[in-house]
């Protein structure tokens, strides 16, 4: 692996975020609405904690990660640089990298920004630090997996829309299938295996500060997978 | 430089390249011709491994494009079809991205966008949006971008498109220039094109090879013989008795002009050229003999010709 190429590549999308409108209006947008739903229920509850806020978070993300990734190789395929950039010397598994990469720390950028939140607790009362310190890497786990299901999604059409949609759906169904009312209705020897798949299973026990190297494997292999999918998928164009 | 051997590509039942045999040397401009669906595009995508081949085998520089696609990949500069950029980048962006995952940096990347903006006349141009450029200009770009990285083969898919009469000469020149140090393969349906800045050219018609030579040759081999135009003072049908009696002519067609001219098209069947029996012809009869011209086929006959009704 070549890493000036993937950083070359990694600084472009990176920046090609701001240089669009797109990425401005949906990290306001992010802000303002979790800042909103977490700040009505936060003085009836009376509590210095962010457990509210990353309960948020899930839910949130199944539609503000949808949308960061839907351009990234739907716009490539309609516009045909695809075609240009994938004869030049990279792999194909350099550029989902690059590109994941740089969804990511987009990702981490909006969600850091939410630092007002912990800040605005720490002023009003004493909160415990660590769930909150864990909240956050788990964020960052769970939204880099909802980045890699999105990113592979928008690698098999060239419509972003389309890839918006199928995103949230694809994102929503990972995330349900942990849910306890499909874990009630499911078969008893098919639970422990759907609450395992469930993407906010993994998120909860992070929220509470609690960093368990099984929800971090959960979240590396969901990711490994879907990036794998990426590739073959990028690779799908040879097998005509 | 570039060498094709028996290659082939199939999209599920269509064949869309076909056998194709050919090879391109350093500092040769190949013109890859053929109709709109030909299998032009298909053959570049191969040759710069965007899509892989069905079977054949495909060498540039000695390295097969299957086993050593990141190495060839180096060697090759390619404009495709349609010159996609990214809209929201500068130019000086965009080269030194380009650059940049071509693997050039720090001084050596400044001083080949330089260069590439000064061949390609980008300068003033550097910090424009490329979303807001002219047709022209993107093509421009596009041909900087393809030879950024000062590669040994150019792949020019169509690089004239949309552009007005005026860019069409400079790109044109642009290209010449840089087909006497590099290899070129420049592919085009539009023939003044090809032959005006190719050194030798391959006709392409539903996926294989109907012809290939330089431009003379293509045009020597052509089947339609020749067709004279004489322009005569004589009586009408004396005039196309006589021409239709000289040996090698098949017919004759007779226009009369103002005054006692006429115009008299003769067609001939034979390869060489009979100019000299025709104004024999004229002598011998006493006729005036103000024009006489031989017009032979066109590379765009032969054009028509290869690739009309298969």
């Amino acid at each position: 692996m070549n890493s000036q190429t993937v950083l070359s590549i990694f600084k472009k999308e990176f920046k090609a975020y701001f240089l669009s409108p797109i990425a401005y209006v949906f990290t306001t947008v992010y802000l303002v609405v979790t800042n909103f739903l977490f700040f009505q229920g936060f003085f009836l509850m009376n509590q210095a904690d962010m457990r509210g806020y990353f309960g948020l978070l899930p839910w949130v993300f199944l539609i503000f990660v949808p949308a960061i990734t839907m351009r990234i190789w739907a716009e490539e395929k309609k516009l045909k640089t695809l075609e240009l950039l994938l004869t030049w010397p990279v792999s194909d598994f350099e550029v989902v990298l690059a590109k994941f990469l740089a969804s990511f720390c987009f990702l981490s950028l909006s969600v850091l920004l939410s630092i007002t939140v912990p800040i605005t607790i720490m002023i009003l009362g004493k909160p415990d630090m660590g769930p909150i310190i864990g909240g956050y890497l788990g964020a960052l786990l769970m939204g880099a997996a909802y980045l890699a299901i999105g990113l592979w999604v928008s690698s098999i059409t060239e419509n972003q829309i389309v890839a918006f949609i199928v995103g949230v759906v694809v994102t929503f169904g990972f995330f349900i299938v942990g849910n306890t009312f499909v874990t009630m209705a499911a078969p008893s020897w098919l639970v422990p295996v759907l609450s395992y798949i469930g993407l906010g299973n993994h998120f909860d026990s992070v929220g509470r500060g609690v960093v368990d190297s099984r929800d971090i494997i959960y979240y590396v292999s969901i990711i490994g997978f879907f990036l794998f999918l990426n590739v073959r998928s990028i690779e799908s164009r040879k097998w005509e | 430089m570039l060498e094709v051997r028996n290659l082939n590509k199939k999209f599920g039942d269509a064949h869309v390249v076909r056998d194709l045999n050919f090879e391109v040397h350093k500092g040769e401009i190949l013109g890859f011709l053929g109709p709109n669906g030909a299998g032009k595009t298909t053959t570049m995508k191969m040759i710069t491994c965007f899509i892989s081949l069905t079977s054949g085998e495909v060498r540039v520089d000695g390295l097969d494009v299957r086993t050593n696609d990141l190495v060839t990949r180096k060697k090759i500069g390619y404009l495709p079809e349609s010159t996609p950029l990214y809209n929201d980048m500068t130019i000086q962006e965009y080269l030194s991205f380009v650059g940049e995952v071509r693997g050039l940096k720090g001084a050596r990347l400044a001083s080949r966008i330089d260069e590439m903006s000064q061949v390609c006349s980008l300068g003033s141009m550097k910090n424009r949006q490329i979303g807001k450029l002219s047709k022209g200009f993107r093509q421009r770009v596009g041909l900087a971008q393809a030879m950024i990285h000062d590669p040994d083969l150019l792949i020019l898919d169509e690089p004239t498109s949309g552009l007005d009469p005026n860019q069409i000469v400079e790109i044109r020149q642009l290209i010449k220039r840089v087909g006497k140090e590099k290899t070129v393969v420049y592919c085009s349906h539009i023939l003044p094109e090809v032959s005006a800045t190719c050194s030798r050219i391959l006709i392409i018609n539903n996926g294989a090879i109907v012809a290939q030579g330089t431009p003379d040759e293509l045009t020597a081999h052509s089947s339609s013989g020749g067709r004279y135009i004489v322009k005569v003072k004589a009586d009408q049908a004396t005039a196309e008795s006589k021409f239709g009696a000289i040996p090698g002519v098949s017919g004759t067609t007779v226009g009369a002009l103002s005054g006692d001219w006429l115009q008299v098209n003769v067609f001939s069947d034979e390869k060489q050229d009979i100019g000299d029996r025709i104004f024999k012809c004229a002598v011998d009869n006493g006729w005036s003999l103000s024009e006489l011209k031989r017009e032979s086929a066109t590379l765009e006959d032969v054009f028509t010709q290869l690739t009309r009704g298969q």
